[in-house]
């Protein structure tokens, strides 16, 4: 297969920001992708440990008696519509439409900070619930997972604003609709980690 | 720029069209309430099958569609989903040896 | 990247800098470096060629540094009841060695080589992230330096290169030293996440026409595969390393066992990690060596496809033995056949570029210049460490091997003869195209036997010693224990010290010869060996922009058919010297060449990544601070166009045409 990548450098006409590359393919995109690849690896051991470590809950709260299904699920559910916001400001962008791109943008923004809203006060009541960060294995890996997508949404957040105000005051280097499509590749592979830990951590019982 | 499509297939170098995104989120979250359903409704042996099979849909679709990894350069595919094989294969293994699929 | 005309001055041999031109500002405060002389030349550098040098010499520092480490435990271990270490001073002394010579050595040295050659090799101007690139070096030292400010902090890390849990935790290791330890790998690892990011998307996107991926050279190709390892294997660490953290600083239980933690999960994920380190510490010296072999052979390499694929090979199923490495942990006799099996097969692909190697040398004119003698030096001694480690691959027979000497016997011959060997060679016969001038060659062989003789009697006897039961980690031995006859512990950690001595000598010759090499005003010819790759086809050293023109390639080893072609009987004839073919290149240089510019935003926010660390073992105001300067910088860097605008450039003033934008060449 790696034979037939010198067929391609000739097959796609200069996508934005591909500059002549072997590939044809731009460098950031590459990069961007292979670091996506990289992270599944770093989210998969965190993962990992809480499947381990998720029955091992001392004297501290189960799984079950914390977490509120109801509460996650509006959640999850408002991280996936960012998702979708985050694909219109591409749209838009590609599209030259600046109004829209910075609209969409900002929603995108909000409704991640919703979602981390979400998890503060998640993580709060937990730990009114005798939850803790030291309770117990389950509860530390739970918070390891949690918080290091968490930190990766709100890295997405400011990630997200910056552009937003270097959109406006017309500060991008390179190809812009390629920069917001770059950040749009890091959110949605926040949202799909997401994916995964709703699925696998709140509504599988352990 | 096309605005309208009648499948979700169609695509052009930018991406589906705005209809096309709606649809994709509209589905996401219909199977988003159909996993949730799970915890109110008994799948009984179905249970666990069914999450993880809707799950990977979900994921798969996020990737493919709204990353746009479908229409794309097959080398960003071959780049991201080594990473996520290698990272299923040797954390299942390690889970393996743990016992924890018994 | 955009990029611009930077305004130079030409003479044709060389490009003089010229006067200074006036930054713009970032930020309306710090001014953006455009053009630099002296140490800001080299702290704001973005070129790869400075930067791998950088990464050299630090590298080199470190090895001598986990030298001396390894001389502290000869010493120690030379006679019974040794009293030059105390177990706890010991316990440091073999976890920092190993740490130092692993991560601050081998690996930063590779990643120097990678840095110069890469670009070179596959016709390009650098690398496709610059300030990426330099950011990764600054955080390599800043992660080295980290670790090893724990020595005047309370005590080194004690735990061993591989900090197995619970031991790792604050009640066996109450110092910083595994705080420090965990904290700067950290760093030294975004080091090399970031460096491999870079490299790949260099190595795909950025050769010269004509330069398809099964025309580069092995040295490519295998550092290819080895920035696919690290950047999968990394973020396993990664997990391992916060884990502990987390554990050792802010009360989590990970690896508490009265907490019901299993410390097999910090095993796991050690060694997941751990294994593709091992591919990633040897694939280098494999593809610097099969650079060398096939020069001084005066033939091609054989079976290139077949080294290619092997090296992808080892890459690949690399992944799947790990728990070889646990084999006495309590997995079972399931999982323990499993990787056993898995670890027998991975001796095949290493086995298929013995072959080739020997193969290549075979019938060859050969020339046994000191690179050549080092790159024959790891083929034999390599298999010898290799053949130790099929040994181990039978579990049963791991089961009295593991954790004694015959462990240390194999991979220090694997590391030290394959990985070790394979850098001295890649020096002797690189140096004259980084620097202009070879490398004395008596002093070479001098340099060669002393290290080759050394590595042999230090680690030879320790096949023997660890048969006889001597355990890895144990600061002392005692006459009762010694055993008697042919194999007692004595005369053969005696030997072993000795060696060790004779190591030292050979180092020192290395260094020396690095010294009156740098005082000798012996310039060196283009092409010193009649070598074969694309890196050659360049000034010595080569000019800041590398290639005059970007040279088309045809071939594989498309220098050497730049010089040779068949004649009409089927030999080789020489059609071009090596200067006619550069030559060639100088004389359609490109009219205007763009290189990005010099940033300050690498070296500040890698100095975040430090001063969070030490927030994070003493006060969280300080990581607070820390986490503030890398985020000033990030958006430092994200304001800063790769290269500097025009406006960036002072206009030339009446009359003045230094600064006029010329032609090269």
């Amino acid at each position: 297969m790696w034979f037939t990548l010198d067929n391609l450098a000739t097959a796609h006409e200069t996508h934005e920001g591909a500059a002549h590359s072997s590939t044809g393919l731009s460098n950031v995109k590459l990069g961007m992708w292979l670091f996506l690849g990289t992270e599944c690896l770093l989210f998969g051991g965190l993962i990992s440990t809480y499947m381990l470590y998720r029955g091992r809950v001392g004297t501290g709260p189960r799984p079950s008696q914390v977490f509120d299904i109801p509460f996650t699920s509006v959640s999850s559910f408002v991280l996936l519509m960012s998702s979708l916001t985050m694909v219109l400001a591409v749209s838009a962008a590609h599209k030259r439409d600046d109004r829209s791109t910075n609209l969409w943008l900002v929603i995108t923004a909000l409704l991640g900070a919703t979602f981390v809203g979400g998890q503060v006060y998640e993580f709060t009541a937990f730990y009114n619930e005798g939850m803790g960060f030291s309770t117990s294995l389950f509860s530390s890996s739970f918070f390891v997972l949690t918080g290091f997508h968490g930190v990766h949404v709100t890295v997405g957040i400011i990630m997200l604003l910056a552009l937003r105000g270097m959109l406006k005051n017309n500060k991008v280097p390179g190809s812009r609709a390629e920069t917001v499509e770059m950040i749009g590749l890091y959110w949605h592979f926040v949202d799909i980690v997401w994916i995964i830990i709703f699925t696998l951590i709140y509504l599988i019982p352990a | 720029m096309n605005t309208t499509s009648t499948t979700d297939s169609h695509a052009t170098e930018h991406g589906l069209s705005t209809a096309g995104y709606v649809r994709i989120a509209l589905i996401l979250a219909a199977i988003t309430g159909l996993e949730v359903s799970t915890y109110y409704v008994d799948f009984g042996r179905l249970f666990l099958p069914a999450l993880l099979i809707m799950m990977a849909i979900k994921f798969v679709m996020v990737v493919s569609y709204f990353m746009h990894l479908k229409f794309d350069n097959k080398v960003f595919s071959w780049l991201f989903y080594t990473g996520l094989v290698l990272a299923v294969g040797v954390y299942c293994a390690a889970l393996a040896t743990f016992k924890f699929f018994g | 990247m955009a990029i611009i005309e930077r305004p130079v001055s030409v003479e044709t041999q060389s490009i003089a800098v010229v006067a200074p031109a006036t930054p713009s500002s970032a930020m309306g405060a710090l001014k953006r470096p455009v053009v630099t002389k002296g140490w800001r030349e080299w702290v704001f550098t973005v070129d790869h060629k400075k930067l791998g040098i950088m990464y050299m010499v630090t590298a080199m520092f470190f090895f001598l540094v986990g030298g001396l480490e390894a001389v502290l435990i000869r010493l120690q271990l030379a006679l019974p009841n040794g009293k030059i270490l105390n177990a706890d001073l010991y316990n440091q002394m073999f976890t920092m060695h190993a740490t130092t010579m692993v991560f601050l050595f081998v690996m930063p040295m590779a990643a120097g080589f990678a840095n110069y050659f890469i670009p070179l090799q596959i016709g390009a101007r650098d690398v496709a992230f610059p300030r990426i690139n330099a950011f990764g070096f600054w955080a390599l030292l800043f992660g080295g330096l980290f670790i090893n400010l724990s020595w005047f902090l309370g005590g080194a890390a004690d735990g061993g290169w591989f900090m197995y849990a619970p031991n790792s935790g604050p009640i066996f290791s109450p110092s910083h030293g595994v705080d420090f330890w965990a904290l700067g790998l950290q760093i030294a690892g975004i080091a090399s996440l970031t460096g491999a990011i870079n490299l790949i998307v260099t190595v795909l996107n950025m050769r010269a026409p004509g330069m398809k991926l099964m025309r580069m050279p092995i040295f490519t190709w295998m550092i290819l595969v080895v920035q696919f390892l690290l950047a999968f294997a990394v973020p396993v660490i990664t997990v391992a390393l916060f884990l502990l953290s987390f554990q050792r600083n802010f009360g989590a239980t990970f690896f508490d066992v009265s907490a019901g933690a299993d410390p097999l999960l910090w095993q796991h994920l050690f060694w997941i990690f751990g294994h593709p380190e091992v591919y990633i510490l040897i694939l280098p010296s494999f593809g610097i060596i099969s650079e060398v072999l096939p020069v001084f052979s005066r033939k091609p390499l054989f079976g290139y496809p077949f080294v290619v694929f092997s090296g992808a090979a080892i890459g690949f199923v690399g992944w799947g033995v790990w728990a070889h490495h646990m084999f006495a942990s309590g997995l079972g006799p399931v999982s323990v056949a499993v990787f056993s099996i898995s670890t027998m097969a991975i001796a095949v692909p290493t086995g298929v570029k013995i072959v080739n190697w020997t193969l290549t040398l075979w019938g060859g004119k050969l020339w046994f210049t000191t690179a050549m003698k080092f790159a024959i030096g790891l083929i034999v001694l390599f298999t010898v460490g290799g053949l130790s480690g099929v040994t181990h691959s039978v579990a049963p027979s791991d089961t009295q091997q593991t954790d004694t000497y015959y462990i240390v016997a194999h991979f220090h011959y694997v590391l030290f003869g394959g990985a070790v060997l394979g850098l001295f060679s890649g020096f002797y016969y690189w140096w004259p195209k980084m620097f202009g001038k070879m490398l004395n060659e008596k002093l070479g062989t001098w340099n060669f036997w002393f290290m080759v003789i050394g590595m042999n009697l230090t680690f030879g006897p320790m096949h023997i010693l660890g048969l006889q039961g001597q355990p890895r980690r144990m600061y002392q031995w005692t006459e009762n224990r010694a055993g008697e006859g042919f194999f007692n512990f004595g005369f053969w950690n005696l030997v072993a010290t000795i060696g060790s001595l004779v190591l030292v000598v050979g180092v020192f010759l290395f260094l020396v010869n690095i010294f009156i090499t740098a005082r000798s005003g012996k310039v060196a010819p283009l092409d010193p060996w009649g070598a074969r790759s694309l890196e050659w086809m360049t000034s010595n050293p080569p000019k800041e922009h590398n290639f005059d023109s970007i040279p088309t390639v045809h071939h594989l080893d498309e220098f050497f058919h730049r010089k040779y072609a068949e004649d009409s009987n089927g030999q080789m004839q020489q059609i071009a010297t090596a200067e006619e073919v550069l030559k060639q290149l100088e004389d359609n240089a490109d009219a205007h060449i763009h290189m990005p510019s010099p940033s300050y935003w690498p070296i500040v926010i890698a100095f975040g990544l430090p001063v969070t660390a030490l927030g994070v073992i003493y006060s969280i105001p300080v990581a607070i601070f820390g986490g503030l300067i890398i985020l000033m910088g990030a958006f430092g860097w994200a304001l800063e166009p790769s290269t500097a605008p025009d406006t960036d450039f002072d206009p030339p003033s009446a009359g003045d045409t230094s600064k006029d934008v010329v032609h090269v060449g």
